[in-house]
């Protein structure tokens, strides 16, 4: 067999599209050769390159979860030129993707714990897949708890899932917006995520901690964590530099002496502090 | 490993072969004011006095902008057409210095450490290297303080010791070197016993690798990166005239229905190679985007593909717009 052409993208016809929030949507994929369909597998962490043709390719984390067998989804923002060109593509159009790239959140380990989730923003996307991976096999963990927070009421991606998470008896689902992006009839918590999570208190025993969120959120986030007893061994995140290849050539995300895109994009904290933490 | 003597006249006839062949040969030709790799059909058409060409020979292997596929769209279908390994032509690299021929193993390395990258294999493959060791050279060279030597014959298929006839020991180094070799063996004489040291340039070691890897563990937070880079402009010339530098861009060339995705070469001292969309820069600085250039080559490289960076060449000093010297820079981390 000759060799693969490791930058050569599967190709994906646009299921269904969801419209999250201003200017971010959600699309469904599916392969459109069968066969490549049925070779394909991932877990929960992992991200892929997604292609419009004509504009280039755009790095997001697969939203969806292992356990929903047939597609994958990827959540975006219209904002440079791949996302706006992806963005203008409609539901039956093909993209491309390559993936599944990177490391995986360690969920066997995780059994028997509780697992508390922390996203801000557009960061939800990476966490959705690890929040329903662990929902679909819900008998595996004990208490699992949401905080998720966005500027204001209109940016909160996911909003049907969110209120699903909400009316589940097995989740504790709080959600929050900034001081001054609620609306008249909001009832859920206004503030920063990190003042939110000092005020949830999660308890730390026996539980991980999965934060993913813009960088100046993990850096509030973590040191209230540390308040709360997490060690840095029970704290996960998802890290995003830019990439370009995705496959630790093309330079971009080396950070010290790793690649986010191979030793990451999943890091503990434990493992964080093995990187200079100016440069992620 | 064989060693033979080649006279004056017979590389001239072994080079009209491999020409007739039909492999492309590159090698340094003087054109505009400088050397550069070049292609070439007759063996005087090869430049000679000179200490290194501008460029190094990496984009012979790794082109300054490479098609990774192309696509045509069709009612609303992609079909995609991908790189053919059969595209790249034979080719003979002659009169490589040891410094670019050392590059190919990291360049390789860089590649290939996890995944295999079939666009450089294919040229790896399909490229002899015929590298000539260095008698003469300059203030900025120092391949003999990063492993390497005059005479190195890392990366090598034959290289040739031009001696003072004319002729040059030929030390036939890989099957790849066979097979040139026998092109025209007739012109390969027994090993006169000619000693290769007498005719390599004398070049004591500037620094100790070990000694500035130790001290670059520790540098991280070191002031020296800001004072070092103050006048770095971020231009990139030094990343696009060394033979080991490989950081890439993946851009889209399109035309109607029809693109190709193409790879270019790209440097870790542009401010935007790590510009987050949303507006956020991990290095923001220059002086992190040297450190970084610092680090990969010396710190991160040899940690996780076990080979260095850098082979000693001294392009990145001499292209410099701004006099940055990277010896100078190495050195005085190693005696910090």
């Amino acid at each position: 067999m000759s060799e693969k052409n490791i930058y050569l993208p599967y190709l994906m016809t646009i299921d269904k599209v969801t419209k999250e929030a201003p200017g971010v949507k959600t699309y469904r994929l599916k392969f459109q050769d069968e066969a490549e369909a049925a070779a394909f597998d991932f877990k929960a962490g992992q991200f892929g390159e997604y292609s419009a043709f004509g504009e280039g390719e755009s790095t997001f984390c697969i939203a969806s979860s292992p356990t929903r067998k047939g597609y994958i989804e990827c959540t975006f923002r219209d904002t440079g030129r791949v996302t706006s060109g992806l963005a203008s593509l409609e539901e039956g159009s093909t993209m491309g993707f390559r993936g599944p790239y990177g490391n995986v959140f360690p969920m066997d380990e995780w059994k028997g714990k509780s697992l508390v989730f922390i996203a801000g923003g557009i960061a939800l996307p990476p966490m959705r897949c690890v929040i329903w991976n662990a929902l679909d096999l819900r008998e595996n963990f004990k208490d699992i708890t949401i905080v998720y927070g966005a500027k204001s009421v209109n940016d909160l991606v996911y909003k049907s899932e969110l209120k699903e998470w909400t009316d589940r008896p097995d989740v504790k689902m709080v959600t929050t917006v900034d001081p001054g992006g609620e609306t008249a009839d909001w009832k859920g918590e206004i503030g920063f995520v990190p003042a939110i999570v000092e005020k949830v208190a999660p308890s730390s025993e026996n539980t991980i901690a999965i934060v993913c969120g813009p960088p100046i959120m993990i850096k509030y986030t973590f040191p209230v964590l540390e308040k709360l007893g997490f060690k840095d061994d029970q704290i996960y995140t998802t890290l995003e530099n830019r990439m370009k290849c995705g496959v630790g050539k093309c330079g971009r995300c080396n950070v010290g002496k790793l690649y986010i895109c191979k030793d990451g994009p999943v890091f503990s904290r434990e493992e964080l502090n093995l990187i200079p933490a100016e440069e992620y | 490993m064989e060693t033979k003597y080649i006279n004056i006249s017979g590389l001239e006839q072994w080079f009209d072969a491999i020409s007739a062949s039909g492999k492309r040969i590159y090698a340094p030709v003087s054109a505009r004011g400088q050397v550069d790799f070049m292609p070439v059909k007759h063996l005087n058409e090869v430049a000679k006095e000179y200490i290194q060409t501008t460029q190094s020979v990496k984009a012979s292997v790794y082109p300054k902008a490479e098609v990774l596929f192309s696509y045509e769209k069709v009612h609303g279908k992609v079909n995609l057409t991908d790189f053919d390994p059969e595209s790249v032509s034979e080719t003979v690299l002659w009169k490589v210095h040891p410094c670019d021929a050392a590059g190919f193993k990291p360049l390789s390395a860089i590649f290939n450490w996890d995944t295999t990258d079939k666009l450089i294999n294919a040229h790896l493959l399909k490229t002899t290297v015929v590298s000539y060791s260095c008698a003469t050279a300059d203030e900025s060279c120092f391949c003999t303080s990063v492993n390497g030597s005059p005479g190195n014959v890392s990366g090598s298929d034959i290289q040739l010791t031009i001696l003072s006839d004319g002729g040059a020991i030929a030390e036939i180094l890989t099957a790849k070197g066979e097979a040139l070799v026998a092109l025209l063996p007739g012109v390969f004489e027994a090993d006169r016993g000619d000693k290769k040291e007498k005719y390599l340039v004398d070049l004591p070691a500037k620094f100790s690798l070990e000694e500035v890897n130790a001290k670059l563990n520790k540098a991280f937070n070191s002031t020296v990166w800001k004072e070092q880079s103050e006048r770095c402009i971020g231009c990139g010339a030094c990343a696009f005239v060394c033979p080991t530098c490989a950081c890439f861009d993946i851009q889209e060339d399109t035309h109607g229905s029809k693109g190709r995705r193409i790879r270019c070469w790209d440097a870790c001292g542009f401010a935007l190679f790590t510009m987050h969309t949303s507006g956020h820069n991990p290095r923001e600085h220059q002086s992190q985007r040297w450190r970084q250039r610092i680090l990969h080559k010396f710190s991160y490289m040899p940690e996780r593909l076990s080979v260095v960076g850098c082979t000693g060449c001294g392009r990145c000093s001499r292209a410099c717009p701004v006099d940055m010297n990277i010896l100078e820079h190495i050195t005085s981390i190693a005696e910090q």
